[in-house]
């Protein structure tokens, strides 16, 4: 597994360096600046090769923002995005113009989050996932086309012959299968997967998942998974990078992350989610206020105002990302001083254990 | 209807004709609700929990409607036992009876407050409307009232966020402010419907909490639907599962949770991915998908996906809730082999 290896063994496939990205905000007749939206604001970040790295954070922290930016979908304010070409070389995706970003296109796909919105109502399933193979992959022969969208429909459970339907005919999560076979028609090496379950029902979530899993292994895929769902980010992810307010806050791997969070956000962010164990409550102390927009941030830390160990520092000076234990990256004044609990030590609530019957298979459907 | 309950939902049925065909969004759904009591209804989409509360409202829309089942509600008053209750699938939905219990004795907190809440309104104006809609007071004790209930709910600054329009707040002081105007009248019974699906989950940890706190406070009854087993754990005392239109399973939540006796229940709790499972294991999956409304199996509405069903018995016949210790009750053949008749 790679879980056990040190990170520093592992090849780099992405490196984000200063990633940032702002938005203008205008106001009038002349669209004068008025001020910058700050949505993802200097972070840095690394993926490995065969990883999971989850970004995690909530709505307005600028994990969809880094996203888009690695996929080139939008044009970094500033900071570098250095990939690892299938021949071995890095390059600088933030700077490159959209001519020569094409061909690298293949190897850098996404998964989207609603699987409603993602698919076009009036193409069917061939030529949805034949497009990219016609457009990028330079596949002009319909039978093979057709071949290989067979090849890919078997790939994540579906079967070959649904390919003359159309989007409608397909329930959501078979239509996230479709989703990630178009992600995958070009054998891409890092798939972007943003929020891919979140628009899913529980009981087809663990069907997507496990899919996600079981294809990472098969085909040594790279995923940076952003969700706000920490149940399904431990689950899946390697690494963890929470964001808050366009600021990288902590990087880990995620047992320790969750064994032992360093930043308070971290373990706010973890305490907050609703344990489905009616045995467990009132270990729940929400955090009080909102999230602070990221066009006017508070002073010093973003996270002082709502954290419960705030000193004055905290308010004066905004601390850096340090490297507390061995890539466990914590940006918080008293990282070294605080013991917070995370969620990952404690045992897993006994139900139903005992009276599991259900295969954990990802077999065809429909 | 037994004294105890301030609602009591007996064999509901609401469908949808339309050319397709009909959609039997809500076939036969039974439970109750004592005041004081957070009932909880958990489901997957299409397994009609929202629809189950329009009904209660008296606000489906056409082509829905209410063709069966009774939806007995004890109004406020002191006369006698008899004389206040009401079937409320029997009224109609735009008459002068059922508005005057919906938003007064029978409250909703809506799932998106961007959109329950008019833009173009002040919070106070639309505050005051509602308290004046059903008490008759004046416009300055009206807006006394709204504060009121605006520093109870916790906005901070009430008097000042009365003038200020809905897109100017967050999402938590929203849903907060919806909270206010589902108070405002004290209902005997509050629906939420999703309260927390639209905000962050540090947000939705305070929404949570100030329900439960606002409950006990006022000893209202609440019936809270969500589809987040995680939220149910948190809130419910008694948790209704529903699956396409039918109750798979009711119980104590204790019970749901620790000793779930419905297929659909256990393989539902398996699913969820837990914080606390170890990493990368292959979930527990419930094979196949929620079929469509219009293809509704026959038979048990699960059989199709589940793990233990019997052939010829449970794709045929329909099976009834039957009572179990403790006052859990299941609608499963492995339990009790009565069906429904057709």
């Amino acid at each position: 597994m790679p879980v056990d290896e040190p990170p520093e063994t592992k090849q780099t496939l992405l490196e984000v360096n200063g990633l940032s990205k702002y938005f203008p905000i205008k106001k009038g007749v002349l669209r004068k600046i008025l001020g910058q939206v700050r949505a993802v604001d200097d972070v840095s970040f690394a993926i490995y090769e065969g990883e999971t790295l989850g970004l995690v954070g909530e709505s307005g922290c600028g994990k969809t923002t880094t996203a888009r930016c690695i996929m080139r979908a939008m044009d970094p304010t500033a900071g570098e995005i250095m990939f690892r070409k299938a021949s071995g070389d890095m390059v600088d995706i933030a700077a490159l113009p959209e001519r020569e970003m094409r061909p690298l296109r293949r190897e850098i796909q996404m998964i989207f989050q609603d699987p409603y919105g993602s698919l076009n109502p009036r193409m069917n399933i061939l030529d949805i996932l034949g497009e990219s193979l016609l457009v990028i992959g330079g596949m002009t022969d319909r039978e093979e086309r057709s071949e290989r969208v067979a090849e890919l429909l078997r790939l994540v459970g579906l079967r070959p012959e649904y390919m003359q339907r159309f989007p409608h005919a397909f329930s959501g999560g078979q239509r996230q299968r479709i989703v990630i076979a178009r992600a995958l028609a070009l054998n891409p090496r890092l798939v972007v997967a943003d929020e891919p379950v979140s628009a899913l029902d529980v009981s087809v979530q663990a069907q997507v998942l496990n899919l996600m899993l079981k294809l990472q292994q098969e085909l040594n895929l790279t995923y940076l998974f952003v969700a706000h769902d920490l149940s399904v980010v431990k689950h899946i992810c390697d690494r963890v990078v929470v964001m808050y307010v366009g600021k990288i806050v902590e990087v880990a791997p995620t047992q320790a992350l969750y064994e032992k969070p360093k930043h308070p956000y971290t373990a706010a962010l973890m305490s907050a989610v609703p344990v489905a164990d009616p045995r467990q409550r009132a270990a729940m102390t929400p955090l009080e206020g909102d999230v602070p927009s990221p066009a006017n941030p508070p002073s010093g830390c973003y996270f002082h105002p709502r954290c419960p160990y705030a000193v004055d520092i905290c308010s004066q000076q905004q601390p850096a990302l340090e490297e507390g234990a061995p890539g466990h990256f914590v940006r918080c004044h008293r990282a070294a001083e605080l013991s917070l609990s995370g969620i990952g030590d404690l045992d897993r609530p006994q139900t139903v254990a005992s009276a599991s019957s259900s295969d954990a298979g990802v077999g065809p459907i429909g | 209807m037994n004294p105890d309950h301030i609602l009591s939902v007996r064999d509901l049925k609401t469908r949808f004709l339309m050319d397709e065909g009909t959609a039997k969004a809500v076939d036969g759904v039974s439970f109750d609700v004592s005041p004081g009591q957070v009932v909880g209804i958990v489901g997957e989409s299409g397994c009609g929990k929202s629809v189950t509360i329009k009904s209660i409202l008296g606000i489906v829309q056409k082509p829905g409607e209410v063709v069966g089942g009774e939806i007995l509600f004890r109004q406020r008053g002191n006369g006698a036992a008899a004389a206040e209750m009401v079937d409320l699938a029997k009224l109609d939905g735009r008459g002068k009876e059922m508005r005057a219990i919906r938003g007064s004795d029978i409250a909703l907190i809506p799932q998106e407050p961007m959109a329950a809440l008019s833009p173009v309104h002040t919070i106070g104006n639309q505050l005051v409307e509602a308290v004046r809609l059903h008490q008759d007071v004046s416009k300055r004790r009206a807006e006394e009232l709204a504060i009121e209930r605006m520093t109870e709910v916790g906005v901070p600054n009430p008097a000042e966020r009365m003038s200020m329009y809905s897109w100017e707040l967050s999402g938590g002081l929203r849903q907060r402010v919806m909270i206010a105007m589902a108070l405002s009248c004290s209902p005997r019974l509050l629906i939420a419907d999703e309260p927390t699906t639209a905000i962050d989950v540090t947000t939705q940890a305070q929404v949570l909490r100030l329900l439960r706190g606002l409950q006990q406070n006022h000893g209202m009854a609440i019936i809270f639907i969500t589809h987040d087993l995680g939220v149910i754990a948190q809130v419910a005392d008694y948790v209704v599962v529903m699956y396409l239109g039918r109750v798979m399973e009711t119980g104590p939540v204790d019970d749901i949770f620790h000793n779930p006796q419905h297929p659909y229940t256990r393989a539902l709790l398996e699913s969820i991915p837990s914080v606390h499972a170890l990493s990368r294991e292959p979930l527990p999956t419930i094979e196949g998908s929620i079929p469509h409304p219009f293809n509704r199996p026959a038979g048990c509405p699960f059989a199709p996906r589940c793990v233990a069903a019997m052939p010829g018995k449970c794709d045929r016949r329909t099976p009834k809730p039957t009572q179990l210790n403790g006052g859990q009750s299941v609608s499963c053949f492995l339990h009790n082999d009565a069906a429904e008749e057709d």
